[in-house]
């Protein structure tokens, strides 16, 4: 299917979800939607028969700065040979995300990664602990206002 | 080496200071740790293998830190490995040496400014006896590296070793 029958066919069932989308003249097409459908669009995504997204490709953390951090979903269909990306976005307070590790296995270790770096916190998940850092470590490295820590366990951490 | 040579002549007596026979079965037998951390693990087994042939230096690896002699740190400490590296230097028995290779393990090479995650210099955990330059150092750069902890083997003595804590910076050497 094209990008745009996927928009199509997503807006169909979810149209109050879907915040902005873009199919034409990006890279990767994309809609944005509300945080609290994530996991209700991520299952269609994937039982339609039509869609069949069999293969979450790439999850990330993002943050754009402002207060504002962002998940993204990368969706790839082996069965139908067609990709979608989804995006969502939620404030600093309140970085809370439905897990889709019941939809997908692959997000699993996806989302303790971003979990790790951004301090995303997945609902529902069945193990969010830190996948790369050290589990007392503090703060998350990839957020744009962190400050390194001074000290871990005693050693100097900045130059 | 000329410390063995002409004095088997006709007996079996062998006659030579305990210093110098000590430094000299030291400095032939550096069995080293085997055990890598990022692509200058990779120079290393280039090193090892019979190409540059560190073997004919009496180096060889050891799989356990209780029969190593040297620690190669050859790549980035990440801060969660330095506690294992620590630890690891910890078991090896004395005598011990340790050899920084490449920029990384000497002061974090380029993850210095902004490597939340990497150790910038593995000598804030442990002793280092040399320091090898090089992103990554060539295995020439290694095997010279290697020569000179054994120089530096070679001038120590037993007094000195009984207090071989930490090296101060003027018994380092600089390869390369």
């Amino acid at each position: 299917m094209s990008p745009q029958e996927i928009l199509n066919k997503l807006t169909e069932k979810f149209a109050d979800a879907i915040v902005e989308a873009k199919v034409e003249g990006v890279l990767e097409p994309y809609a944005k939607v509300k945080v609290e459908s994530i996991r209700e669009i991520s299952s269609l995504m994937r039982d339609d028969s039509d869609l069949q997204f069999d293969t979450l490709m790439c999850l990330s953390g993002m943050d754009y700065g402002k207060g504002i951090l962002g998940v993204v979903y990368n969706l790839g269909s082996i069965a139908k040979k067609h990709k979608f990306t989804l995006k969502i976005e939620i404030s600093v307070e309140a970085a809370n995300v439905s897990s889709v590790e019941s939809v997908w296995r692959t997000a699993d270790w996806h989302e303790r990664e971003a979990f790790d770096l951004f301090g995303i916190v997945f609902t529902d998940h069945p193990d969010l602990r830190r996948i790369l850092l050290p589990d007392d470590w503090e703060g998350y490295p990839l957020r744009k206002d962190y400050q390194v820590q001074e000290f871990y366990h005693g050693m100097k951490v900045p130059y | 080496m000329g410390l063995l040579d002409k004095r088997f002549e006709n007996s079996n007596i062998v006659i030579t200071k305990m210093d110098d026979l000590l430094n000299w079965a030291r400095l032939s037998s550096l069995w080293y740790m085997q055990f890598g951390l990022a692509c200058c693990a990779i120079e290393m087994m280039a090193t090892g293998a019979s190409h540059y042939d560190l073997d004919r230096f009496g180096a060889m690896p050891r799989a356990t830190p209780r029969q190593a002699d040297v620690m190669l740190v050859t790549g980035t400490v990440s801060i969660k490995m330095a506690e294992r590296i620590k630890r690891l230097y910890d078991q090896m028995a004395e005598p011990r040496y340790v050899i920084s290779m490449g920029s990384c393990a000497n002061c974090g090479g380029p993850y210095w400014e902004h490597g939340y995650h990497v150790l910038k210099g593995v000598d804030r955990v442990i002793p280092v006896d040399v320091y090898i330059p090089g992103c990554p150092p060539r295995p020439e750069a290694l095997l010279e590296g290697l020569i000179k902890l054994q120089e530096k083997i070679r001038k120590s003595s037993l007094v000195e070793l009984k207090s071989h804590k930490s090296p101060s910076k003027a018994d380092q050497h600089m390869a390369g």
